[in-house]
């Protein structure tokens, strides 16, 4: 293969060499250019077929009724004023906030609290690390299915434990007060390594001169916390948590396999519902159309994270 | 949504990173040895003067065992619990107090599961995704992400622009109008469901993966290839032969992101895949979670689980450091 290229390629250059310099240049420059798109082919046809082409159609879907039978028709804003008007719609939208609401509570403090307390410690620290990581690397459907069972009102992990500590045993997943909770705690559970484990590298960048002199100044361990780990962290902070209001308002496989969206609605997500629209109720204009305004709203921190990430790189 | 904007934030992480870890590895690597703090680490939060004090030490050593417990009690103690709970008979599972180790310890459970679930074809299945995908993304994006950084073709920005673009759309929005392609693939006509196509095409249109790769293109030198190029080594040959093996490092972040991205994924098998033969592991265990005994079902999820975890016990390293090289991932 090798003798063969290199033959191929030399003749190739002393024949162009006597055309002038001009010519050979943008000869050249073609062939360099038609070979870099025999390179990008391969991405350009999966782009165009999986990535923007069914972006194209999400925006048509939305303002469409499509079956598989006719052609598809247009129906202006009618998926969005049937999707509006289902008695689950408010609930899908306010419990998704909340959900957001104490994923980030949990979720997102926690992880940065544990990272401050692990960087301290000067042992085990593989350990604690690997363990704090390891419910990321399990499938989420296994860690829901497995958290299903220990939310069990019966035999249940959770309220054997309750129990032992003689203190009254919770319904979780059947009881409205506690169900969406559940879904927060197992989420939580399985995600906060990742968030652990980039702050823990973040923090490796603070300047330990600033912990010096803010001690020197008489600032207490919070204080320090407060004036000089959480600024000069900022950017990863900021960065994180849009990251983490995209991923859990994209909430799905929780409320699926827990609670399917009971009970009485209280843990029907904006994904679910869009889940049951397009593939339980056959309506793949209303299932797009709730895809469409959570685009909107996601796009939004899309558009504040693009600004973060430019500006902190300056 | 050009290249640098994604760019600077996970450049600076990584570099922080970098600095970061060559600075502490080496003080961790002695403290283990002598007492906490006695060595002239860069100070963290907590200044070694203030550990060496007798009550800096005690508050230390308390602070280090309840978190040491703590994180046991969390993150392992549900492992745990799956995997000696698997063995218990239905009777002894429905105890109140529960049994911290199994009476009886019933070990065939493991085997149960195995052949009344089929676990091993749906082990197999989640595999063929997982591989194929993995080579389908390498082989589209490595070739696409060089074009752009080393060739860089005319109308070359703008394509990377709209590649990242798509990173901007959340995934899950996209899951009806993608249903719908794969159902009937335009131009082509066909029909994708409950083939590995399904999963891996959409796979390899990987925006990050192109994004991961390129940044890391960008940083070899340009000299090195243009002496190969004046040799006489084509653009092929310049990309099997040089860049490849440089870039080892982030084709292994490409590559572990590609599997566990896979291997992870529920929405999507669970839709492309409806056939009870062609299903996901993770698919095919909640979808036969409701009709199978509980101990059967928790000895699947112990199963399921050990790919996950032997992959991470091997690979460590490499998947820690993609996190903080992905963590930014859009």
């Amino acid at each position: 293969m090798t003798t063969t290229i290199l033959r191929k390629a030399a003749p190739r250059r002393s024949t162009s060499r006597p055309a002038g310099p001009r010519r050979s240049v943008s000869r050249h420059a073609v062939r360099r250019g038609l070979s870099a798109y025999g390179f990008l082919c391969g991405a350009l046809i999966c782009f165009a077929l999986f990535s923007w082409y069914p972006i194209v159609r999400e925006a048509l879907l939305g303002f469409q009724k499509t079956n598989f039978v006719g052609r598809s028709e247009w129906v202006g804003l009618d998926n969005f004023r049937r999707v509006a008007g289902d008695p689950a719609f408010g609930s899908a939208w306010l419990n998704t906030l909340e959900f957001t609401g104490l994923a980030l509570l949990c979720g997102y403090v926690l992880p940065f609290v544990t990272a401050v307390v692990l960087n301290e410690l000067r042992h085990a620290r593989a350990y604690l690390r690997f363990v704090v990581y390891l419910p990321v690397m399990l499938p989420p459907a296994v860690a829901v299915l497995l958290f299903k069972w220990f939310y069990d009102p019966g035999p249940g992990l959770f309220n054997q434990l309750l129990h032992v500590a003689h203190l009254p045993g919770l319904n979780w997943l059947d009881s409205t007060s506690t169900a969406l909770l559940s879904l927060v705690i197992v989420s939580t559970w399985m995600n906060m390594g990742s968030g652990t484990l980039i702050y823990l590298a973040a923090l490796q960048s603070v300047q330990s001169e600033l912990y010096e002199a803010a001690e020197l100044d008489g600032a207490g361990l919070l204080r320090r916390v407060w004036h000089v780990t959480i600024p000069q962290t900022r950017l990863i902070l900021l960065v994180m948590l849009l990251l983490q209001v995209i991923a859990t308002m994209q909430v799905f496989v929780e409320p699926y396999l827990l609670t399917g969206g009971g009970p009485q609605d209280a843990t029907v997500s904006v994904v679910y519902l869009m889940y049951l629209y397009a593939f339980r109720f056959n309506s793949y204009g209303g299932g797009s159309a709730l895809g469409l305004m959570l685009m909107v709203v996601l796009m939004v921190f899309s558009a504040v994270y693009l600004r973060v990430t430019r500006d902190g790189g300056r | 949504m050009t290249e640098p904007t994604i760019g600077a934030a996970t450049t600076a992480a990584g570099r922080r990173h970098r600095r970061g870890r060559a600075a502490s590895e080496r003080p961790r690597r002695r403290s283990r040895r002598g007492a906490p703090g006695e060595t002239p680490a860069p100070r963290t939060l907590i200044s070694a003067r203030a550990l060496n004090t007798p009550r800096g030490r005690v508050i230390y050593w308390i602070v280090l065992i309840a978190v040491i417990v703590l994180f046991t009690a969390v993150f392992v103690f549900p492992l745990y619990w799956m995997v000696t709970g698997a063995m218990k008979s239905s009777g002894e599972l429905a105890r109140t107090p529960p049994t911290l180790f199994p009476r009886h310890p019933h070990p065939g459970v493991y085997r149960d599961a195995w052949r009344r679930l089929y676990l091993g074809r749906f082990l197999l299945n989640t595999l063929e995704y997982a591989v194929g995908a993995w080579l389908l993304q390498l082989a589209v994006c490595v070739p696409a992400a060089y074009a752009l950084s080393k060739l860089r073709p005319v109308l070359g920005r703008a394509v990377l622009g709209m590649m990242l673009a798509t990173l901007m759309i959340p995934s899950t929005v996209l899951l009806v109008p993608l249903y719908l392609t794969v159902r009937d693939v335009p131009l082509l006509h066909a029909n994708l469901l409950n083939t590995p196509f399904a999963i891996w095409f959409p796979a390899a249109a990987n925006a990050f993966g192109i994004f991961l790769l390129k940044r890391f293109f960008d940083s070899i030198p340009g000299e090195l290839l243009e002496a190969a190029a004046i040799d006489g080594a084509s653009s092929w040959r310049i990309l099997w032969s040089i860049v490849l093996p440089i870039s080892r490092p982030i084709i292994a972040v490409v590559s572990i992101f590609a599997v566990v991205g896979v291997w992870k994924d529920f929405v999507w098998p669970l839709l492309v895949l409806p056939d009870s033969n062609r299903m996901t592991v993770s698919v095919a265990i909640s979808s036969l979670s409701e009709q199978t005994p509980q101990n059967i079902l928790i000895a699947a999820l112990v199963i399921a689980s050990i790919p996950a975890v032997a992959v991470f016990l091997l690979f460590q390293r490499h998947i820690m450091a993609g996190l903080t090289a992905g963590g930014l991932k859009g």
